[in-house]
């Protein structure tokens, strides 16, 4: 994806982007996608995906081009984590699976200026 | 990953060794610091960081939990910021083990990386020592008190890279030429400088070989302080066990005194009369601190207009006077701190300070000037040996170009009495004629029988009580050292009455 180096895309833009490369490794690790930018009033997710023993996993991207501004985990905050714990569990409500293992995981996107983007993937952060 | 290093909690001059763990764990990027730390301990954190990032190091964005062990101790200072960062190093693997085990690390970082001073270096070294710690990390600008440790390995730092390198390499860089930022040891006080005064000076000589404490009573400008300034210079030197004691006291002590670690000068600490009880005998409700009496354990506590003391905070010595130590409690714990100490305290005869020899010019009335001396209670007075009078200097004194012995003189002659005095007290508890207790007066340390009987005239003719009598005896037992003398002499003891007379109290 060279060409988001070269054209300056939106933020929007880049955190789809983003939230595409994090997709694209999760089902490369053979984990499914539920649901992308679920959003309620309270909030959205990002990405929901359930692994194969059954597991889901609600999934936060964060994407950026630099370290500049640190790094991308360091922008959830504590927060920020258990606001996308109470949306889980609404999630999960919503779609009568409540009960089933959880975890709220991060993923950070870094897309270094050539172009080359970098996923860090951590798991049950909470 | 775990990483573990050993750091040092100080309880007064007691110290208590503290694992340092961290642990790096996978989650949201936070900071968790366990183990009761203080305000001060708290903002590690952020130093740590910053310090780690600027010295080339990595800060990992992980869960990093932080845990000091024992975890019931409270803890405070800044100097837990070095094992912190080796600690944390160590959990993602940036340094080897081999050196981390028996190495105490004391340190407060800068966000530079650089390595900075902390109090308590030198009690926190002895504490470790008799734990079994013998390599110390320590900073740069400490290494004076604590490579009086020469029983350890000190490794001073000025920044984190520099601990960085030795642990790896073991290589450590040795910054031999350290500019002294102490003032010289000799001061320039010398008894030679003190005009007239054959009184107060002999005084202040056989203060320095009993160990008596002393009052000097005279009018302004005769010359008290001068004379209390000068007494350090007149005591023996310090051995190096006394220099421990003092400069690891002195390492405690918020004040920023330019004594030498180093110095085997006796110390001199004179507070204003101003000064409170907490800052007279020590205190402090998060940490307690050595007060005046403390870091004037081993010399000479001077105070200055004492009738002018608030209430209390001279009779708050009494028991450090007769203990020669002091313990304060407070809620997070109890402390004990040595006070041996030679009091002199100076005061004018009355509140205008002209009531001496005949009285010419004093504007007080007799109630005021009974008053005044009669601040100084009788349970202290009770523990000073002399009192003199320093009477205003004639203009004949005060143009006379020879004065009286040189300190240098008075110190031989003061340390040859003093050894006279450990000789003859070799299997007794105790050192010093100032500390010779009653019941040994009566029976074993007499004095000559004209001495004696001398005494019993003077006691029948109530010139004397029960209680001057074995004071007078003390100090006659210095005389005769200076003297001496084997036994003190009926000239011994008239001068001692002298000295003891000096004032009307």
């Amino acid at each position: 994806m060279s060409e988001a180096a070269r054209i300056k895309l939106s933020n929007k833009t880049l955190g789809a982007f983003g939230e595409q490369t994090v997709v694209d490794y999760l089902l490369g690790r053979h984990i499914l996608i539920v649901d992308r930018n679920w959003r309620i009033r309270e909030g959205e997710v990002d990405i929901i995906a359930q692994h194969l023993s059954g597991r889901y996993a609600f999934v936060e991207v964060k994407t950026r081009r630099s370290l500049a501004f640190g790094h991308p985990f360091e922008a959830i905050s504590r927060e920020k984590a258990y606001r996308l714990q109470r949306l889980s569990l609404a999630w999960l409500a919503i779609n009568h699976a409540f009960g089933e293992p959880f975890t709220i995981d991060c993923a950070a996107v870094l897309i270094s200026p050539t172009g080359q983007a970098n996923v860090e993937y951590r798991e049950a952060v909470l | 990953m775990l990483g573990q290093c050993l750091g040092i909690a100080l309880l007064g001059l007691d110290g208590q060794l503290v694992s340092v763990e961290v642990d790096i764990a996978d989650g949201l990027p936070g900071y968790t610091l366990l183990g009761l730390p203080d305000t001060a301990l708290t903002e590690s954190k952020d130093r740590v960081r910053s310090a780690l990032v600027n010295s080339g190091e990595i800060w990992p964005n992980k869960k990093v939990t932080v845990s000091l062990s024992p975890a019931w101790l409270p803890k405070s200072g800044s100097g837990f910021d070095l094992p912190i960062a080796i600690a944390l190093l160590s959990a993602h693997g940036g340094i080897p083990e081999g050196r981390l085990n028996k190495t105490l690390f004391i340190g407060e970082l800068s966000l530079d990386g650089r390595v900075q001073g902390v109090r308590g270096v030198l009690p926190s070294l002895i504490a470790a020592y008799k734990c079994g710690i013998t390599v110390a990390v320590v900073p740069l600008a400490n290494r004076l008190e604590a490579e009086l440790m020469t029983e350890m390995k000190i490794i001073s730092v000025g920044h984190l890279r520099e601990v960085l390198m030795w642990l790896r390499t073991g290589e450590s860089l040795r910054n031999e030429n350290l500019e002294c930022e102490y003032a010289p040891e000799d001061e320039g006080f010398d008894f030679s400088d003190v005009a007239g005064q054959p009184h107060a000076r002999l005084a202040a000589e056989v203060s320095a070989v009993g160990g008596h404490h002393l009052l000097l009573i005279g009018p302004p400008g005769a010359g008290k302080t001068m004379i209390a300034q000068r007494l350090p210079g007149i005591l023996p030197r310090l051995s190096r066990a006394e220099v421990l004691e003092v400069s690891a006291v002195h390492s405690l002590s918020r004040s920023h005194n330019n004594r030498s670690p180093l110095s085997s000068v006796a110390p001199f600490v004179a507070p204003h009369h101003t000064a409170t009880r907490v800052a007279m005998v020590g205190g402090g409700s998060s940490t307690i601190r050595p007060g005046a009496c403390s870091l004037a354990h081993r010399g000479v506590l001077f105070i200055d207009e004492a009738p002018e003391c608030g209430a209390g905070v001279l009779d708050a010595l009494r028991q450090p006077l007769e203990a020669g130590s002091i313990s304060i409690a407070r809620s997070i714990g109890s402390v004990s701190y040595p006070a041996q100490f030679i009091l002199i305290l100076a005061a004018n005869p009355c509140p205008c300070g002209k009531f001496s020899g005949r009285g010419r010019g004093c504007t007080c009335s007799s109630l005021q000037v009974r008053r005044y001396l009669g601040k100084l209670s009788g349970p202290l007075m009770d523990r000073i040996d002399l009192r003199v009078e320093v009477e205003p200097l004639s203009r004949l004194e005060l143009v006379k170009s020879e004065y009286g012995d040189s300190s240098a003189t008075i110190a031989e002659r003061v340390s040859k009495a003093r050894s006279v005095a450990a000789h003859r007290f070799n299997h007794e508890p105790w050192s010093l004629n100032a500390q010779i207790p009653s019941r040994a007066l009566q029976k074993k340390y007499v004095c000559e029988k004209s001495a004696i009987s001398f005494l019993h005239t003077e006691l029948d003719a109530e010139r004397l009580t029960g209680r001057g009598l074995h004071k007078v005896m003390r100090i006659a037992w210095s005389l005769a050292d200076l003297a001496l003398h084997p036994i003190p002499t009926l000239g011994d003891i008239r001068t001692a009455l002298r000295l003891r007379e000096g004032s009307t109290l």
